[in-house]
């Protein structure tokens, strides 16, 4: 299977999103992937938007089965999310189980006007009704099979393939 | 036989003791309870993690502080706590602890956070859960006896590598009531895990343990050589119920030799921090000035202990 390069397709979700993000809209990255397209995005995009990040660990509907990953991050929203519009960037939208404890743990902060979602890739497979409002391409992939975004030292993105570890998570 | 706080994988499902624990499962803990101790800084300081789970305080000593950290951890979890007010309760008309611990889990209890006088009683209820196929109920030793308080010596170790980042190149001084303190003993082994090059126990011969260098420490009779050169300095209680026992003359006695007052702790590193597991005498082992002082980190100790025990509580529920 041939994968779309990370950058071009960054390129072109920032394409979609200028002039139709609101220009204070903040942003929020899903750890880890998310997290670095928001700050690329954040640059790109013309307006004042600053940058939060969610660590949903503590917000997964999978807990009770695979339990608490190494390494939880700190979530940090360097900004008042009551009133706010907000967009949540991830990498890879899947099931749309991250996209739903990350909505939830937003509203633990406080209630945002409004939140868009920005992916890199959308491959299909929800298993809850959650619509990307920005998305950077569609890609079919088998279910076997997972998407991984890597950053390199330089902080170029590259996407690959890997064989599924276990379960389906994003 | 395995060790019975880890599952067949190496994974935490009981916490008793320090001893033993693996160094990467203490780090994990201590990672874990990092982005824990940020929620505390939210409005909403809950997660949903535990949603459903009940967890049962089991004290069987008296506890404020260790009790209220358990049960504010445990709720900011969005578990459901269960205080037993156990003076009050069957022990008193004969009951056994397991059959105790048996009828508490036939109430569908998930965790028991348990503190008892005798040594080894939260041992005991795990090894009987374990040996019983009952796994998915695990048990947080809350102090027992003089053996060990591991969340106390996790909640200091946090402290520590909070300020001083990293362990490996530290000197940590234990100060005083060394004999009866099950804090000293679990904060030792996790210091000794992690790599702390050198850890001083300072104290009375009446207050230290007769085999204390055999766990890997430097013993100190004298506290202004003990404090040369410290970066952690970590009084303890001096139990006042001991003042009786003719180990010590008086408790202004005690205060001469070995309460840390500023003049003491100059001796120690500039940037020195002071810590106590409460709760303090001010004037026996501690001076006011100390304890309120600049250095102290008393009170962010009580603050971080409900993340270390978020953290270890969480891990312990999963599957």
């Amino acid at each position: 299977m041939t994968l779309p390069d990370a950058e071009l397709t960054l390129t072109a979700l920032a394409e979609r999103m200028r002039g139709a993000v609101a220009f204070d809209a903040k942003f929020v990255g899903i750890y880890s992937g998310g997290a670095w397209i928001a700050e690329r995005l954040a640059r790109m995009i013309p307006g004042e938007h600053p940058v939060g990040y969610i660590d949903v660990s503590f917000y997964r509907d999978d807990f009770a089965r695979t339990g608490l990953k190494p390494a939880v991050k700190c979530t940090d929203l360097p900004f008042q999310v009551e009133g706010a519009t907000i967009v949540l960037v991830d990498d890879v939208l899947y099931t749309g189980r991250s996209v739903r404890a990350a909505i939830n743990e937003l509203f633990d902060f406080g209630r945002p006007a409004c939140i868009e979602l920005a992916v890199l890739i959308d491959r299909g497979g929800r298993e809850l009704p959650v619509e990307p409002t920005y998305t950077g391409a569609r890609l079919a992939v088998a279910r076997d099979l997972t998407v991984a975004l890597s950053r390199d030292a330089d902080g170029a993105l590259a996407l690959a393939i890997e064989r599924a570890a276990g379960g389906r998570d994003a | 036989m395995r060790n019975p706080q880890l599952d067949a994988n190496g994974g935490l499902t009981h916490l008793l003791t320090l001893e033993g624990l693996p160094a990467e499962v203490i780090v994990r803990i201590l990672d874990t309870a990092v982005p824990f101790a940020s929620i505390a800084e939210r409005d909403v300081k809950k997660v949903p993690l535990l949603r459903g789970r009940s967890v049962f305080n089991l004290f069987f000593e008296s506890s404020t502080r260790t009790r209220t950290t358990f049960e504010i951890a445990a709720k900011r979890l969005s578990a459901d706590v269960i205080n037993l007010n156990i003076g009050a309760s069957s022990t008193n008309k004969g009951e056994t602890l397991l059959d105790t611990v048996d009828n508490l889990v036939a109430m569908n209890a998930d965790m028991f956070v348990v503190r008892h006088g005798q040594s080894g009683a939260p041992h005991l209820i795990a090894t009987h859960l374990n040996r019983t196929g009952r796994t998915h109920v695990h048990v947080v030793n809350a102090g027992d006896g003089r053996h060990a308080h591991p969340t106390q010596g996790l909640l200091d170790l946090f402290t520590i590598r909070h300020y001083k980042r990293d362990f490996r190149g530290l000197t940590v001084a234990v100060v005083g009531d060394v004999l009866h303190s099950r804090v000293a003993r679990s904060l030792i082994h996790g210091l000794t895990t992690l790599g702390t090059p050198e850890v001083r126990v300072i104290g009375p011969q009446t207050l230290l343990p007769a085999a204390v260098s055999a766990m890997g420490v430097h013993v100190y009779h004298d506290m202004r050589e003990g404090l040369m050169g410290c970066d952690v300095v970590v009084m303890l209680r001096l139990q006042n119920e001991r003042m009786k026992g003719a180990l010590l003359p008086s408790a202004g006695e005690y205060f001469k030799h070995y309460g840390l007052t500023p003049e003491k702790l100059a001796l120690a590193k500039a940037d020195a921090i002071v810590m106590h597991p409460g709760p303090m005498n001010r004037g026996v082992e501690i001076d006011s000035a100390v304890a309120d002082g600049e250095r102290s980190v008393i009170l962010p100790q009580v603050t971080f202990g409900i993340a270390v025990r978020m953290a270890v509580m969480s891990m312990l529920a999963g599957p």
